[in-house]
């Protein structure tokens, strides 16, 4: 049975739809690495995720009831557009690697977004080892990282559509994206991760699958 | 601690028979055909309660309290002026205001536009409002979850993992 049986089947369980409001105006793009997390995710019972962007009511519905996640949201974003506000955004780092006070190896799956484009250096790499500490061994760390410089004071709130798509929805941020990252510079954020898949896509997004080695 | 007459009163007055309906369905005429006088019961703006909230009866919260709340089997509303600090236990849960504190429920959680949860959720179903606020984590607790099989996601000439059927 495919991924894509097996999410029906779970949808039909479920008796509900991932679904969002309609807003026609926000654009659908194809994901690639989505379904290699969600494959990986399902490799795990009762799997645990982390999802570092605003609460999406459609996502915990998609995870929750459709995948058997245990769900934690911590919407870093918010925290980012705090500190910007607040002009502390030397405290960043630090906040950053004692926000997430959970214990080693708790999250099966890690889901980023595209967090990274809008940290400074030193931010990023608090984050990262964060992150990895997070991240059970086996598990899988999902992160999407812009491939040119936008000047868009804006966040994207990812709303899953299906297991293959993924629909943006923009909303203000305190500050657009910073530096566009090389692929060797995200590596090098996570030293004891390993990529497990990359892809370029359309809209110049990178997602980069990296995986815990069990 | 509170006194239920002074802190807990009627939204709409004291309970009414159910008035005569013509054919075809309606909540008035449901209740009557069970037989039940149905009220909703309101904390006010102005109330604070600290401590134990137990009840046998829908609740709306329009005030503040601290402590713990059970509602067992029944429906408790956060209202848009209701600020909670506890753990919460209820059959159905609507928040339009804020809570700090766990929630639990048997049937539903549902967070509405401007509701604010910091705090974990255990329940079958959970919807989240766009707009609201949710720092914490979510358990739906599925009945029936798929199995694990080894995870083969990590090569893409690798088969789809499979799993065992529910029962």
């Amino acid at each position: 049975m495919s991924l894509l049986d097996r999410l029906a089947t779970r949808r039909n369980e479920a008796g509900t739809e991932a679904t969002s409001p309609s807003t026609p105006e926000d654009p659908v793009f194809a994901t690639k690495a989505l379904r290699k997390f969600l494959a990986s995710l399902l490799s795990h019972e009762a799997p645990s995720l982390l999802d570092l962007g605003p609460v999406v009511g459609a996502n915990v519905t998609f995870f929750g009831e459709q995948l058997g996640c245990k769900i934690f949201v911590e919407d870093l974003f918010a925290a980012l557009d705090r500190h910007v506000q607040g002009g502390k955004l030397e405290e960043l780092p630090e906040f950053l690697t004692k926000r997430l006070s959970q214990p080693d190896g708790t999250f099966d799956g890690i889901l980023c977004w595209d967090l990274f484009d809008y940290l400074d250096r030193a931010s990023a790499q608090a984050l990262a080892t964060e992150l990895m500490r997070l991240l059970a061994p086996d598990g899988a760390l999902l992160g999407f990282f812009g491939n040119t410089q936008s000047h868009e004071v804006r966040y994207t709130k990812y709303i899953i559509v299906d297991e293959v798509n993924l629909r943006y929805r923009r909303y203000p941020a305190a500050r657009g994206r910073q530096v566009t990252l090389l692929n060797r510079d995200i590596i090098r954020l996570f030293p004891s991760l390993r990529v497990s898949d990359s892809f370029l896509l359309q809209n110049n997004t990178r997602e980069i699958l990296f995986r815990k080695l069990a | 601690m509170w006194k239920r007459d002074e802190a807990v009163r009627p939204a709409s007055g004291p309970p009414q028979a159910p008035a005569p309906t013509p054919a075809g369905p309606s909540p008035v005429r449901q209740e009557a055909t069970h037989g039940m006088e149905r009220e909703i019961v309101n904390i006010g703006k102005s109330i604070v309660i600290k401590g134990e909230l137990n009840g046998s009866e829908d609740l709306t919260i329009e005030g503040q309290v601290e402590g713990t709340i059970q509602l067992r089997d029944h429906v408790l509303t956060i209202g848009p002026n209701g600020r909670i600090k506890a753990q919460v236990f209820a059959k159905s849960v609507v928040v339009l205001g804020e809570v700090t504190g766990n929630v639990t429920a048997t049937d539903k959680v549902d967070i509405r536009d401007n509701g604010s949860v910091d705090g974990d959720l255990v329940s079958p179903r959970v919807t989240i409002a766009e707009g609201a606020h949710f720092r914490g984590s979510v358990d739906m607790q599925r009945k029936g979850a798929a199995k694990p099989v080894a995870a083969q996601a990590n090569t893409p000439q690798s088969p789809v993992p499979q799993v065992a059927q529910p029962a």
